[in-house]
């Protein structure tokens, strides 16, 4: 409960910042402004490499953000907007980067290593499973157990 | 025992990642306009008002195009490594002067109508150049930063060597370097300007 409400805390204090900055001179146009929004969300700003484009106040965000309206108001697909930054800044201005071989160890890379987990957890649960299924006791020592328990039973 | 010395390993492989992890420089990201066409653009050239400057005037030279402004702190550490280059070589410089005025967090930019923007930039530019030295062949003035945005540029100073045919060979981010000026960018104009 405690963290839901930190959440929506999180969430409210953000949004307000994101249109405090946003809305003051061109929110003429809601849906240019929200579309704006979306795909810069998609983008790294390259000045703090790890704020999203919509979220920066770096000089070059603004100035990419007036690009991507400048590129909506031409009538341009979101892709169309995408591969505009892409050509310019590279796969690295993507937060998420595109499939292909230089990539693929990004992508894969997590699920290879649950994989390999998941190999390690099973091994290890076969070996317990062996060694409690071999009888702890040999057939001489059974016999001298039974033994010793009749013994302490009479 | 040897359970143990897994663990182990894997935290040195780990460590040995991370380390070669701190040598490499974040900011310094590879172009995707390496070996493409340097885009084109026209702008007006500092010394002349009259004239302008694009790319294709250099067809046939291999040149740099060196982006810069009296606003980047670390222009002002690269300034005299370039000064002294141009006066012992000729290999064109042409220095990008970008959003001069805009770019400047100390002036309200929006306040200023084109033509007096365009006079500040003329004249906080000469004042640099007066002062620290020109080692630029022209200067061609990015006053709202719409070419540095088709040449990629996301820190300045930024310097990209461009081949005869027009094509960038490399883009050198942040100030260069006696070192990095020796070792990265004067081998690649050597071989080609052959």
């Amino acid at each position: 409960m405690k963290l839901r409400t930190l959440l929506l805390c999180c969430t409210l204090m953000f949004a307000g910042a994101a249109m405090a900055k946003e809305a003051a001179p061109m929110a003429a146009d809601v849906e240019v402004e929200k579309r704006m929004v979306a795909i810069s969300e998609e983008l790294r700003c390259l000045v703090c490499q790890n704020e999203s484009l919509s979220g920066s106040h770096a000089e070059l965000a603004l100035d990419l953000r007036r690009e991507i309206r400048r590129m909506i108001g031409e009538g341009k697909t979101d892709q169309e907007i995408l591969d505009f930054m892409v050509a310019r800044y590279g796969d690295f201005v993507r937060f998420r980067p595109p499939v292909k071989p230089t990539t693929w160890l990004l992508w894969g890379g997590p699920f290879l290593l649950m994989a390999g987990g998941v190999a390690a957890l099973i091994a290890f649960l076969r070996r317990r499973a062996r060694e409690d299924a071999a009888p702890a006791l040999s057939e001489e020592e059974r016999r001298r157990a039974a033994a010793l328990l009749d013994q302490s039973n009479s | 025992m040897k359970r143990f010395l897994i663990p182990l390993a894997g935290f040195f492989v780990l460590v040995i990642f991370l380390g070669i992890g701190l040598t490499r420089d974040p900011r310094d990201l590879p172009s995707p306009l390496k070996d493409k066409p340097a885009p084109n653009f026209t702008l007006p050239q500092l010394a002349d008002p009259d004239k302008t400057f694009s790319p294709a005037d250099m067809k046939g030279k291999v040149w740099l195009l060196n982006v810069w402004s009296s606003w980047c702190v670390s222009c002002r550490a690269e300034h005299p490594v370039l000064v002294d280059f141009a006066r012992q070589s000729k290999l064109p410089i042409v220095g990008l002067s970008y959003k001069e005025v805009r770019g400047d967090s100390e002036i309200d930019a929006g306040k200023l109508s084109p033509d007096a923007e365009l006079k500040l930039t003329r004249q906080r530019s000469n004042v640099w150049l007066a002062r620290r030295g020109d080692p630029y062949s022209l200067v061609a003035l990015d006053l709202d930063g719409r070419v540095g945005i088709d040449y990629g540029v996301y820190g300045v100073p930024e310097t990209y060597v461009i081949d005869k045919a027009g094509m960038i060979r490399m883009k050198h981010t942040g100030p260069i370097t006696p070192e990095s000026l020796k070792t990265q960018i004067l081998p690649l104009v050597a071989e080609l300007s052959k």
